[in-house]
C-alpha cells in the first residue's frame, strides 16, 4: 500500500461524500418541508425516525444494513436486478448506508431554516396568488438557503468521517469501499504510523476548515440580519 | 433546633461509620477474592479461549478477561501500553517482536496450538474446495486482512499457490479480523471464505474444505507473557494451564493440533 492507495481512498471518499450530499438535498427537501408544514400526528414519529442516526451507535446501523443489503434482504433483491447477490461490499451499498446515516445532518438544518422563515412570507405569497409550488420554489427555498448550505457542509463532512458503518458493510475493497477513515485504521493496525499520521493530520485540517467555514457562514448571515 | 442538629450529627456519624465499614469490607473482599488477568487473544482462538478461561476459573478461582481481535491490531495496542498480561497470538512473529521490543518476558514464548485454515461455504458443496475455487462461480470470497491476521496471510498464500491471485482479486472482501471474515459468509453476503477450522468445527462436512498443509506456511500460534504480567502469578498459572494436558485437551476439541 503506497501513495497510490492513499489517493485512491481519497478520491473514493470525495466521490462518496459528493454523491451522498447531492442525493440528500433531493431526499431531505420534501421531508423537511413536510416536517415544517404538516399538522399530522405522525410528525413527531417521522421527526424522531429521521433523527435516529444521531443517537444510534454506527454498529446498530451497520448490523441492520448488513442484513438488509444481503442476499436475504431487500438489498439483495435489488442487486439481483443486475445479477449481483448483495449490495454489501459495493460502492452503491455505501451510498445507501451513508444516505441513511447522514440523513439528519441534512434534514435538521433545512427544517430549522424553514421554521425561522415563519408563516408570514408564506401567507403573503398565497395572498398574492402564488401556488403552493411557486411559494416553495420562489419564496421558501431562497429564504432557507443558509440551511441548505450548512446541511450540505455537515453532510459532506459527516460522510467523509464515516467509519463504523463502512467497516461493517464495506469489506475493505480498494477503489470500491476502502475509504479514508478505514485506511487510517488499517495503517494504525499495521503499525505504518507515518501514513496514519499523514492522513490523520489531513483530516484534522479538513475538519477545522469545515467548522471554520460553517461558523463564518453563520456570522455573515447574522450580520446581514442585524 | 438543638434536637434537629443533634439528629443531623447522629446521622452524619452513622453515615461515616457506614462508609468506613463499607471500605473495610471492600478491602477485605478484594484481598479474599481471586486475581483477575487480562489476555489478548487472536480472533480465531475465541471459542477455545473462552472454554480455557472457564476451566481455568473453575480450577483456580482466578478470573480471566479476554480481548479478541486481529493479532496485528492487538499488538499495535500492546505497543501503546494496553493492559494485557498475556498475548495469545495467531502467529509466532508478533510474540518474537514483543521480545525484540522489550514488551515480552524472556523465555515465556511457546507454541500453544497449530492452526488449520479451511474454506467455508454454507451454501456450496466444497468437498472438493480446490475445484470450487478454480471454477470461480461465486461473487465474493471473504478473507481476513492479510497484513494483520495470519489466517488472512495464509489465505492469500493459498490463492497464490493455486494460481488464483489474479482471478480472485476482484472478488476478495476483507474482514478486519477472522471473526468478521466468517461473519461476512454467515450473513450470506459472501458465498465462501477462508476462516479458521476452530470457527466452523460444528458445521456440516460438505461446507468445510481443509486447505492442504502444503499450500501455505504452517500457522504456529504462539503465546507470550507480557512485561505487565511478569510478576503476576495468576498470569503465569494461566499460561501453565494452556500448556497442561487439561488445556491441550480443550484446545484439541476445536481442531487445533500441536507442534
Amino acid at each position: 500500500m503506497g501513495d497510490d492507495a492513499i489517493w485512491t481512498a481519497t478520491w473514493l471518499t470525495l466521490r462518496l461524500a459528493t454523491i451522498v450530499t447531492l442525493l440528500l438535498v433531493v431526499i431531505a427537501t420534501p421531508l423537511a418541508f413536510w416536517l415544517w408544514r404538516s399538522r399530522s400526528r405522525w410528525k413527531v414519529v417521522v421527526g424522531a425516525i429521521v433523527a435516529l442516526p444521531l443517537v444510534l451507535p454506527p454498529t446498530v446501523l451497520g448490523f441492520y444494513l448488513l442484513i438488509a443489503l444481503g442476499p436475504f434482504g431487500p438489498g439483495g433483491a435489488l442487486a439481483s436486478l443486475w445479477g449481483a447477490r448483495t449490495l454489501a461490499f459495493s460502492f452503491e451499498g455505501l451510498v445507501l448506508g451513508s444516505v441513511v446515516y447522514s440523513l439528519p445532518f441534512m434534514v435538521q438544518p433545512i427544517r430549522t431554516a424553514l421554521e425561522e422563515i415563519g408563516n408570514d412570507p408564506v401567507e403573503v405569497a398565497a395572498t398574492l396568488g402564488a401556488s403552493p409550488f411557486q411559494t416553495m420554489w420562489r419564496v421558501c427555498l431562497p429564504l432557507a438557503r443558509r440551511g441548505y448550505l450548512s446541511g450540505a457542509i455537515l453532510t459532506f463532512a459527516h460522510t467523509i468521517g464515516e467509519f463504523g458503518v463502512v467497516l461493517m458493510i464495506g469489506g475493505n475493497i480498494p477503489g470500491k469501499t476502502k475509504l479514508l477513515s478505514v485506511s487510517i485504521y488499517d495503517y494504525v493496525e499495521r503499525l505504518e504510523w507515518d501514513k496514519a499520521h499523514w492522513l490523520a493530520a489531513s483530516m484534522v485540517l479538513f475538519a477545522f476548515v469545515v467548522i471554520a467555514a460553517t461558523l463564518a457562514i453563520d456570522r455573515r448571515t447574522e450580520k446581514r440580519r442585524a | 433546633m438543638k434536637i434537629d442538629i443533634s439528629i443531623r450529627t447522629y446521622r452524619c456519624a452513622m453515615f461515616s461509620r457506614f462508609c468506613l465499614f463499607g471500605l473495610v469490607g471492600l478491602a477485605l473482599m478484594s484481598q479474599a477474592s481471586a486475581a483477575e488477568i487480562h489476555v489478548a487473544v487472536a480472533a480465531n482462538f475465541t471459542k477455545p479461549a473462552e472454554a480455557l478461561g472457564a476451566a481455568f476459573t473453575r480450577k483456580t478461582g482466578d478470573s480471566v478477561t479476554f480481548s479478541f481481535g486481529a493479532t496485528g491490531a492487538l499488538y499495535a495496542q500492546i505497543t501503546q501500553g494496553a493492559p494485557y498480561e498475556v498475548l495469545l497470538s495467531a502467529d509466532n512473529t508478533r510474540p518474537a517482536q514483543a521480545m525484540k521490543d522489550g514488551l515480552g518476558v524472556e523465555g515465556s514464548q511457546f507454541t500453544y496450538a497449530v492452526g488449520a485454515v479451511v474454506l467455508y461455504a454454507p451454501g456450496i458443496d466444497v468437498t472438493d474446495g480446490k475445484a470450487v475455487l478454480m471454477a470461480g462461480a461465486y461473487q465474493h470470497l471473504s478473507i481476513a486482512d492479510p497484513k494483520t491476521a495470519p489466517y488472512g496471510a495464509a489465505a492469500v498464500e493459498t490463492l497464490e499457490k493455486l494460481g488464483l491471485t489474479y482471478a480472485t482479486s476482484s472478488k476478495l472482501v476483507v474482514g478486519e479480523n477472522i471473526s468478521q471474515a466468517l461473519q461476512f459468509v454467515d450473513s450470506g453476503n459472501a458465498e465462501l471464505g477462508f476462516v479458521a477450522l476452530s470457527q466452523v468445527v460444528d458445521k456440516p462436512a460438505s461446507a468445510v474444505w481443509r486447505v492442504p498443509a502444503e499450500l501455505h506456511a504452517p500457522i504456529l500460534q504462539d503465546a507470550v507473557l507480557l512485561k505487565t504480567g511478569a510478576d503476576d502469578p495468576a498470569a503465569k498459572a494461566f499460561l501453565a494451564f494452556v500448556q497442561s494436558d487439561d488445556g491441550k485437551a480443550i484446545i484439541a476439541q476445536f481442531g487445533y493440533t500441536f507442534h
